[in-house]
């Protein structure tokens, strides 16, 4: 059987669903980079946090954790080491199932 | 050389973030896709159970109170508990959704442990507000697992959990040893 309804309903769905997973793909994606704004608008807001802008009394634990730098260190972390598989594996997917 | 106790819990908050975005990126792909790389799917149980062995270090140096002492052995035994039935679940050792009741538990047991271990009232100072946010953050987070254990296909549930993470973060960032609650904005503390 064959008819403008029942066809059209399915390619809807698929396109529904590429959508889906391309704005899945762009949201992992923005985490790492939106993380790593973070850190830096805390740096410039409040740059006493940072012990090499800011020397006063600082000892070897403060070099080794500055707040907003492990803030923007766990962003590049994560946009480098896990987003770009997760979209890779997002991909896949995309290729071992056409029709969803 | 002992660190201070705020450059601990800014380490603390590094981990909380990026298990937070750990948490983030699984409800957003699908933990089906999350798990397609075994190195994935035990990240998150594997960094918890690190942590706890770095709770029990903190542990070892927490001498200068005894509930200090006690609360960090606590939090350790949980995340330890915790991690190692994510493990299992992982490897798929266990597969009933009732096991979320775990990290329920370890949330509302970490939660607990903040609110008892703090001698101060809220606005004592930052430290002190902070340990009672964090407390009672925990303690509602625990609904989250609690939810999943019940209802495992809401997807309310693990968005609510990964984001306790990012909240916890935001909290240890903002964790000092001496500071009035709200930075220049004065309100408790020396």
């Amino acid at each position: 059987m064959s008819s403008d309804i029942a066809t059209s309903i399915p390619r809807e769905d698929a396109r529904q669903d590429v959508a889906r997973r391309q704005w899945r793909v762009f949201a992992v994606q923005l985490l790492g980079p939106l993380t790593i704004v973070g850190g830096l608008v805390w740096a410039v807001a409040q740059p006493y946090r940072i012990v090499l802008l800011d020397r006063d009394g600082g000892g070897p634990y403060d070099y080794l954790f500055q707040p907003p730098l492990l803030v923007v260190a766990v962003g590049l972390v994560f946009a480098f080491v896990v987003a770009p598989g997760l979209v890779e594996d997002l991909e896949v997917e995309e290729s071992d199932d056409p029709a969803r | 050389m002992i660190p201070r106790a705020e450059s601990a819990h800014w380490l603390a908050a590094a981990i909380a973030l990026f298990l937070g975005l750990l948490l983030i990126a699984e409800v957003i792909v699908g933990t089906e896709v999350f798990r397609r790389r075994a190195w994935r799917a035990y990240l998150f149980p594997a960094v918890v159970v690190v942590s706890s062995v770095g709770l029990w270090v903190i542990t070892i140096f927490s001498t200068f109170s005894m509930m200090h002492l006690l609360a960090h052995a606590l939090w350790a035994q949980v995340a330890l508990i915790a991690g190692a039935v994510q493990l299992a679940v992982v490897r798929g050792k266990l597969s009933r959704p009732a096991w979320s009741l775990v990290p329920a538990c370890a949330l509302l047991v970490s939660g607990v442990a903040f609110l008892v271990h703090e001698q101060n009232d809220w606005l004592y100072s930052r430290s002190a507000f902070l340990h009672h946010a964090i407390g009672w953050v925990l303690v509602v987070a625990a609904l989250f697992p609690l939810g999943q254990a019940v209802r495992p296909r809401q997807v309310v549930w693990r968005t609510g959990f990964a984001l306790t993470f990012v909240l916890l973060a935001v909290l240890l960032f903002a964790d000092r040893d001496i500071a009035p609650i709200f930075g220049r904005y004065g309100l408790g503390g020396p």
